[in-house]
This record gives structure tokens, C-alpha cells and sequence, in this order.
């Protein structure tokens, strides 16, 4: 039968990235008990994957500052839903634990854009930061070809990645003019830090073929990827590779902020000067507050993990940075958007649910995600409209359904779990929706 | 909004509504089928998609029957999307006493011709072998299925527009009756013969309709072909369905073509939002998992919930409202609007045209209603 | 030289290093994970598992996503080699 965890903590934490990890600690340091949990084995999020264990970077100095604070980690643990009006259920390969919190910090990142194109679903095109966890992951690319296209800054932290484990990039497709990209690097002459990164960044990718006004059309191999199409204005270009790292930028991970009642704007959470969401008790950090980088997660999840601990003059002291940092995370969003073009890339027979292959053709009849939903089963695979999702809104204009526990496919026997709260508690916690 | 000249308007584009103005339209009659929502935005898309023949009472059973034959009927020109499947029902025995249920079931659907078998434990092993040890037997209905509701509903509302009929949805009604539905822009529909087929909305059109809202749960897993071979229910889904007060929930799980395993069911009296409810959808998950204890591994990949509209007796409304010469109903379906769609279309165009009908129409008449009053405890 | 561990994936035998996943091994052992519900191969597309698309059959379990979970020495991995899912 089901094996249950119960815990309660003065402060949990979601998401076990930069933004988790310093919430946590920072809320550990003001004496409170603290939880964190991420679906990963080891914490670090994506942009630290694997860094825990390396101990010169700066990731392993927060991450290992945790256990010295008492701060339990559950890892390999997804969060599914809310069981009670403080309590959350998550799942393990074994458990389903019941967490309980006073305050809970959700730091539950972004994930990849992607958009669809012809052949996007042959194996070996993947995500951008996707290749690059599968390569931390231990996937071997020594002297494999790779092609890294889409958008953003990710982009480039990829190749660089790739690149030391041994891939020759054959190029980097940026979809984002060069004008866009001038601007931007530009306006990166206000954070030395950032400039230290992008000089150093560019010391890693010297000799390797970065095209601005560039993106895919199409991808071409016989069950797996052999070559790429790709277009920079009117020209098109075929180049081959072994592996296609695409990804268009991020979008947040707002499906528990969702379920727990927060108010998003524009997609985002909105959070008040203090990290908090409209939802009692319930702080939000990093990238589902907006896309912002690194640094501002590091600095939202601090101000977040004092303020959950009580400690409202100290995260008052950190407001002036994270204004700072506030203004790269505009810069980026202008830098990196959409291109028009990018809307004509599916054909009719694309595939944009890979769940339940329903094409563009298909979905393109319908007006509404809820329409195309019921009568094709777009959206209603177990990514739960992860993927297909933000697609379908940048080339439909759909606005995606709200959610639904379960948050993230869960093995039947948990939502067997009896809650142990009073029916009438149920009303008072979905009041605030 | 036009004044256009319908013989009939039917306010509710769900499996029945759409069900009614198809059977309309094949007589000829000019229709406007009317929605608040898209197609079948009620409980059709939240339905299982059942069809069954149920026995709770003899009018039930008359029902059932009569529109699994229809939709037997109709399936050669199901579109692939409708995934009709004539998957079967087998009705699990727990017990001994069950087993007695069982043969007076078999009895029962044999007299009228509906082929049945009685199932030992050891067939029904064979036919479901993820059901856990220890079960009694069950009964086999093989001409049972199941089919995908909103495709379902749109394709007879679709076939229905071939003929002729006007479908207009996303559109607010406020009041209809005495020829009319009117709308909440201010624009209106009139019509000799008006239809109230809104299910669970019902009664908000035409005060004094019984019919309740009754709050069911489903989940769906991923793909586990072969899983589960036929639409499995527990005898004590009866007892579930019949109870007017409590909450309850009863064993009652269905393959889907995809190889999906549906699972519920629950209902809920005075349930008014449709969240989902941990402390039911946890009891009926649990009564799932104790008749396949397989599917506590499943991946559950979507919860939802729906409102099915309940009357008094169990029995839905069909034919004239005694209160309005032009208004007819064809509403209160509970759990079996899917199943009995294709009838209630049926003997409500009957009524309109004052023609006969295959199955005696009294027990189904809204002006019944007057001696349900004790019913509603 | 890390350690490396043994699996079995489609009935041969892979060899990864310790802390590899599955969906590693998968590669490594030149094949891929699924079949879409239409018979197309697929392999992971998000790498922080939530794409589905990387879903493989591990001792038994049908559904596990194979960029989340570590190999261990012994495990019996199978793909979705052989078609889809569309009939029961």
C-alpha cells in the first residue's frame, strides 16, 4: 500500500533552483524550519543542475549552506496538489508525503518555449537547456554534431556547456535581429557581472558561428534528426547535425501558484514588494514572477525566505538590487521576443500535441484551447498542455483552461489519499479564487 | 438579432439537445438548436460516455434498451472520432448475495430479449483478469458500449445542421415560454413548439422543473491497453444512484479506445461549485483501487467533475410541460443522458407530431411530477 | 573512470556510468524511447521531465520518464518499439 511521509515546517520551499535554494536558506538562517522540495534528484533547478557536487562554483556554496542550516531536502518528490489548506501532497517513487507549512515559498522556475516546425518531433531535436541537462545527465556528445537554435540567453550557456563536453557546434541560430542583440548587449554595460559572464561566454564560443535573424524551418531525417533547414531572412540554409538543441526562451511554471489561488498578471504571478502572492501564506520567487535571470531569482528568493521567516527589515535591504536586477529582466523580455515569422513555421500536418498527435491543420479550426481540447484531445495528454500549451498561445492566441489538480500526472493510489481536514474547511480554502 | 420562422427551438446543444434537433430536423421541421456554451458544455463533455442498459426500474430498463438498439443502429455512420466501442458491461459480484442479484438481473434482461450471460468467478477472471481475487461472478452485457461524448454530441448536432437546422451557440438565454426563448441581448427565438433540453440548467428556465444537480468526479488515466476489457460496474451502482440524500460513491470504471481507463463514479447531492472534492474523489479512487487493486499504480493524468441532472424518480422528463402548450421538456437524464439520448429524441418528436411511439411514453411525461413531491427527502 | 553499472534495455545488455539515466542508457543503447499515438519515434524534448515524450516500461511500469530516473544495475528497461497505443 501507500507509504505516507507526513512533515510540517515552519516555511517550505518549491522548487529546489537558485530561487528555492536561497529562500530556503535564508529562512533557515532566521531560525525557522524549513523544507524544500523538487521534482529533480539532486537540487540545483536547471540553471545548477549538477553543480551541488562542484565544489568551486558559487551553486554548491548556497547548496551545501542548507544541510548546515537543518533545512530538509526532499528530492525526486513532485508536488501534485492541495490537500488541506496548509498542506500539500507530493509524490516520490515510493511515498506520497503530506507536507504542511505556515508560510510556503513557491520557486517553481520556468520551462523551455517550443515551438513547432516540420519534423520538430524526430528524435534528437530537443530543448535547448534539454540537451544540456541530458548532457549533464550523462548523455555522451563527444564529437557530436549539434545545432543550437531559437531564442534567448540560454542559448549561449548551452553551447558553451556542450562545447566543453565535447560537441562541435556547427552554429547558433539566435531568431532576435541583430539590432535587438546590440541593444541588449548594450544596455549590459549597467551589470559588471553580467558583462563578466558575457565576455567570458564569449572566450567559451570563439570560433563558433553565431547568426542573428536566424531560425529553423524544418528538420529532416529518417526517424532520427540527419539535418536541419534554416532560414535567415530569404535565404535558406541546410546544415547536418546529430542533435538540434531548440528552445524559444522561457515561459513560468504557474500551475501550482495556479491551484493555490494566485493572482497572475500577464501570465506571471504577481507578488507584492515582499514576494507575497494574493494568496495567504504563499511567497513566490524567481521566474514565475517574471523572467528574469539568475541574479534576481537569487535576490527574490532571499527577500522571499526573510519575509516568510518574519524578518521584514532585512528582506527591506535588498529591495535596491532586486530594482537593479528588475530592469535586465525588461531589457531581456524586449531583446528576445517573438519574431512574426516564426508563426508561419507549422504547416497543416505539424504535429503541435505531441501527447495525442493532433496537428495544426487540426487545431487551427478551433477557437478556443477548451473547444480544441474536447474534440480533438489536444491539450489533455499527460504533459497537461505543457508543451502544446504556450505554442498554441503564440500561434492561435489561445488562453489555456485553468487548472485542475492533479498538477502533474499522479499515480492513482495518491489521489486515494483522505485529507484530514473538515468539509467545510474545503470552501474556506478555495475562497480566495 | 432576426425573428426567423422555426417550427421548433431547442435551448441546449448537450447529447440530448443535439440528439432532439436531429431526430427534428430528419422529420423536417425547421430548428434552431440554442447553446449558452459550445456543444455539449454541460455534463456531455464531462460524461463517461456510457451506453447501458440499466434496470433500476422497469421504465429505466424500457429506456435503456430502446436507445442502445438506436445507437446500435446508428453506428455504421459514427464518424472514427466518436469511438464507439460495443466493449460490453459486465456487473461484478462481490458476494453471494450478489450472485442472486445477478440471476434475477439475467431474468430480468433475458425476458426482454437483451442478451445476457451469467459469469462464474472463474469466466470472469478470464474476461477481466486485473479484477482482484476473491469476486462472486458477474453478469455480461456484451451489447453495452461506450463512445466519446463531445464528438458524439457534435456529430449528431452537425447532422442536424445538414438538415437544415440553424445551431447558435454562445448564446445567453433568459426566459423562454408561450412560443418564445428569449435572450439575454434582448434578442429572441420564437417558435410553435420550444424545448427545454438544458439538462442541470433546466430548471433555471422553467421554474418548477424537479430536477437537481447532482456532482459527479471522473479520472482519467494514461494509455494501459488491456487493462481493463469491458465497462466494469459494481451491483452496488444502483444503490448509489438511488440514494437521494447522501453522498456516494460505486465502482464504475471503462476502457476508452485510447486505451485510457475512465474512472468513477461519484455523486453528491447540494454541491454547488465545481472544484474538485479530495475527501469524495479520494473515497471513490479507493473503492476503484479494491475491485482492481491494478489501477493504484495507474498515472492519473486529469480529474474533473459534472453536474448531471437528477429528478425525483429517476426517470427523466420528456413531453409536454402541463404549465405552457408550446414548452416540452426533454431534460433530467442523471447518469444515462449519453445512453438515452437517441429515445428521448425519439419520443419527444413522437409527442410533437402526435405520432406513436415504440416504448409507452406515462412514466416519462413531466405532468407525472405532481405525485413526486414525497420523493425529494 | 566512474563507475559503471549494467541494465538491460529491450533485452540488451548497456553499459552507462553510475548517476546516468535512463533515457541515457536508451540513447546509448541506439534506440529511442516511444512511439507517438500515431507511430512516430520520439525521444525526450524537455529534459526536466515534464514533456512525457521520454516515457519507457522499467521493471514492469508502464509510463516512467526515463530523463528523471537514475539507472540502477539490473533494471530491465523496455521501449515502446513496437507501435502505438491506439486499439486495446
Amino acid at each position: 500500500m501507500n507509504r505516507e511521509i507526513t512533515r510540517q515546517f515552519d516555511v517550505l520551499v518549491v522548487g529546489g533552483g537558485p530561487a528555492g535554494i536561497s529562500a530556503a536558506l535564508s529562512a533557515a538562517e532566521q531560525g525557522a524550519h524549513v523544507g524544500i522540495v523538487d521534482d529533480n534528484h539532486n537540487l540545483g533547478g536547471q540553471i545548477w543542475r549538477g553543480e551541488a557536487t562542484n565544489c568551486t562554483s558559487a551553486a554548491s556554496h548556497w547548496i551545501n549552506g542548507l544541510s548546515g542550516k537543518g533545512v530538509e531536502s526532499l528530492c525526486a518528490a513532485r508536488v501534485v496538489d492541495q490537500i488541506g489548506p496548509n498542506t500539500l501532497l507530493a509524490e516520490t517513487a515510493d511515498h506520497i508525503c503530506e507536507l504542511s507549512y505556515s508560510k510556503l515559498v513557491l520557486a517553481t522556475g520556468a520551462r523551455e518555449r517550443f515551438l513547432p516546425f516540420p519534423g520538430w518531433t524526430l528524435p534528437n531535436v530537443m530543448g535547448a537547456g534539454a540537451l544540456q541537462a541530458l548532457v549533464k545527465s550523462g548523455l555522451p556528445v563527444h564529437g557530436k554534431r549539434v545545432v543550437i537554435a531559437g531564442t534567448g540567453p540560454l542559448l549561449l550557456a548551452v553551447a558553451s556547456c556542450l562545447r566543453k563536453h565535447g560537441a562541435k557546434i556547427a552554429i547558433i541560430c539566435e531568431q532576435a535581429s541583430r539590432a535587438s542583440l546590440a541593444r541588449f548587449g548594450f544596455s549590459l554595460l549597467a551589470y559588471p557581472q553580467k558583462i563578466r559572464q558575457a565576455l567570458s561566454l564569449r572566450k567559451d564560443l570563439s570560433g563558433i558561428r553565431f547568426v542573428p535573424d536566424c531560425w529553423p524551418v524544418a528538420a529532416i531525417g529518417d526517424g532520427v534528426l540527419e539535418q536541419l533547414t534554416l532560414a535567415r531572412g530569404n535565404d535558406v540554409e541546410n546544415i547536418s547535425c546529430d542533435y538540434l538543441a531548440c528552445g524559444f526562451h522561457l515561459v513560468p511554471n504557474t500551475e501550482l501558484p495556479s491551484l493555490l489561488g494566485c493572482r497572475l498578471r500577464d501570465g506571471f504571478v504577481e507578488v507584492d514588494d515582499f514576494q507575497r502572492t494574493s494568496a495567504p501564506d504563499v511567497f513566490c520567487a524567481g521566474e514565475p514572477t517574471g523572467i528574469g535571470g539568475l541574479e534576481l531569482s537569487l535576490v527574490e528568493g532571499q527577500i522571499a525566505g526573510l519575509a516568510a521567516a518574519g524578518n521584514v527589515g532585512d528582506a527591506h535591504k535588498l529591495f535596491r538590487s532586486r530594482a537593479r536586477l528588475q530592469k535586465f529582466k525588461k531589457k531581456l523580455d524586449h531583446a528576445f521576443t517573438l519574431r512574426p515569422e516564426l508563426k508561419k513555421l507549422p504547416q497543416p500536418e505539424t504535429i503541435v500535441c505531441r501527447c495525442e498527435d493532433v496537428t495544426y491543420g487540426t487545431l487551427s479550426r478551433y477557437r478556443s484551447w477548451r473547444a480544441a481540447k474536447l474534440r480533438t484531445r489536444s491539450g489533455m495528454g499527460p504533459c497537461q498542455g505543457r508543451v502544446c500549451g504556450p505554442a498554441t498561445e503564440f500561434l492561435l492566441g489561445w488562453t489555456p483552461d485553468s487548472v485542475r489538480p492533479p498538477i502533474f500526472p499522479a499515480r492513482l493510489q495518491s489521489l486515494g489519499t483522505i485529507p484530514n481536514i473538515e468539509p467545510a474547511q474545503y470552501e474556506a480554502m478555495r475562497g480566495n479564487q | 438579432m432576426s425573428r426567423a420562422a422555426y417550427d421548433v427551438a431547442i435551448v441546449g446543444a448537450g447529447i440530448v439537445g443535439a440528439a432532439c434537433a436531429n431526430e427534428c430536423a430528419r422529420h423536417g421541421m425547421r430548428v434552431v438548436l440554442i447553446d449558452q456554451d459550445s456543444a455539449g458544455g454541460g455534463a456531455t463533455n464531462a460524461a463517461m460516455g456510457h451506453i447501458v442498459v440499466m434496470d433500476d426500474s422497469e421504465a429505466q430498463f424500457s429506456l435503456t434498451r430502446y436507445s442502445q438498439q438506436l445507437w446500435q443502429e446508428l453506428k455504421p455512420q459514427l464518424p472514427d472520432d466518436v469511438e464507439y466501442e460495443q466493449c460490453g458491461t459486465i456487473w461484478v459480484a462481490a458476494d453471494e448475495d450478489e450472485m442472486q442479484a445477478v440471476r434475477r438481473k439475467h431474468a430480468y434482461y433475458s425476458r426482454d430479449g437483451v442478451p445476457v450471460e451469467v459469469l462464474d468467478s472463474e469466466s470472469l477472471r478470464r474476461l477481466e483478469p486485473n479484477l482482484r481475487n476473491g469476486l462472486a461472478g458477474g453478469l455480461l452485457v456484451p451489447e453495452d458500449g461506450v463512445l466519446y461524448p463531445p464528438c458524439a454530441a457534435r456529430f449528431l448536432m452537425e447532422r442536424a445542421q445538414a438538415s437544415g437546422t440553424t445551431i447558435s451557440l454562445g448564446v445567453q438565454v433568459s426566459r423562454m415560454g408561450n412560443g418564445c426563448v428569449r435572450l439575454s441581448d434582448g434578442g429572441e427565438f420564437s417558435a410553435p413548439v420550444i424545448v427545454n433540453a438544458a439538462g442541470a440548467a433546466s430548471p433555471m428556465l422553467t421554474p418548477g422543473i424537479e430536477v437537481k444537480k447532482r456532482k459527479g468526479h471522473l479520472v482519467i488515466t494514461d494509455r494501459y491497453p488491456g487493462l481493463v476489457r469491458h465497462q466494469l460496474v459494481e451491483l452496488g451502482y444502483l444503490k448509489s444512484a438511488h440514494s437521494v440524500i447522501s453522498d456516494s460513491v460505486a465502482f464504475n470504471i471503462q476502457p476508452r479506445r485510447t486505451g485510457q481507463v475512465l474512472i468513477g463514479s461519484s455523486r453528491q447531492f447540494g454541491a454547488e461549485n465545481n472544484e474538485v472534492d479530495h475527501q469524495i474523489l479520494a473515497r471513490m479512487v479507493q473503492r476503484a483501487s479494491h475491485y482492481m487493486p491494478a489501477l493504484a499504480h495507474t498515472s492519473a493524468i486529469r480529474v474533473w467533475t459534472g453536474f448531471r441532472a437528477a429528478t425525483p424518480d429517476k426517470l427523466p422528463l420528456i413531453g409536454p410541460w402541463p404549465e405552457d402548450s408550446t414548452l416540452y421538456l426533454a431534460t433530467g437524464h442523471e447518469g444515462l443522458g449519453i445512453t438515452t439520448s437517441l429515445a428521448t429524441a425519439r419520443l419527444l418528436v413522437a409527442q410533437i407530431t402526435g405520432g406513436t411511439t415504440e416504448i409507452p411514453v406515462e412514466p416519462y411525461l413531466p405532468a407525472r411530477t405532481g405525485s413526486m413531491e414525497h420523493l425529494h427527502a | 573512470m566512474p563507475e559503471q553499472i549494467t541494465l538491460m534495455v529491450n533485452g540488451r545488455s548497456v553499459s552507462v556510468a553510475r548517476g546516468a539515466t535512463v533515457a541515457v542508457a536508451v540513447t546509448v543503447a541506439g534506440m529511442h524511447c516511444r512511439n507517438s499515438v500515431t507511430g512516430e519515434p520520439r525521444g525526450p524534448l524537455c529534459g526536466m521531465g515534464i514533456c512525457f515524450e521520454c516515457r519507457v516500461e522499467i521493471d514492469g511500469a508502464l509510463h516512467q520518464r526515463s530523463c528523471q530516473i537514475l539507472c540502477a544495475s539490473g533494471m530491465n528497461v523496455r521501449t515502446n518499439e513496437q507501435g502505438n497505443y491506439k486499439t486495446i
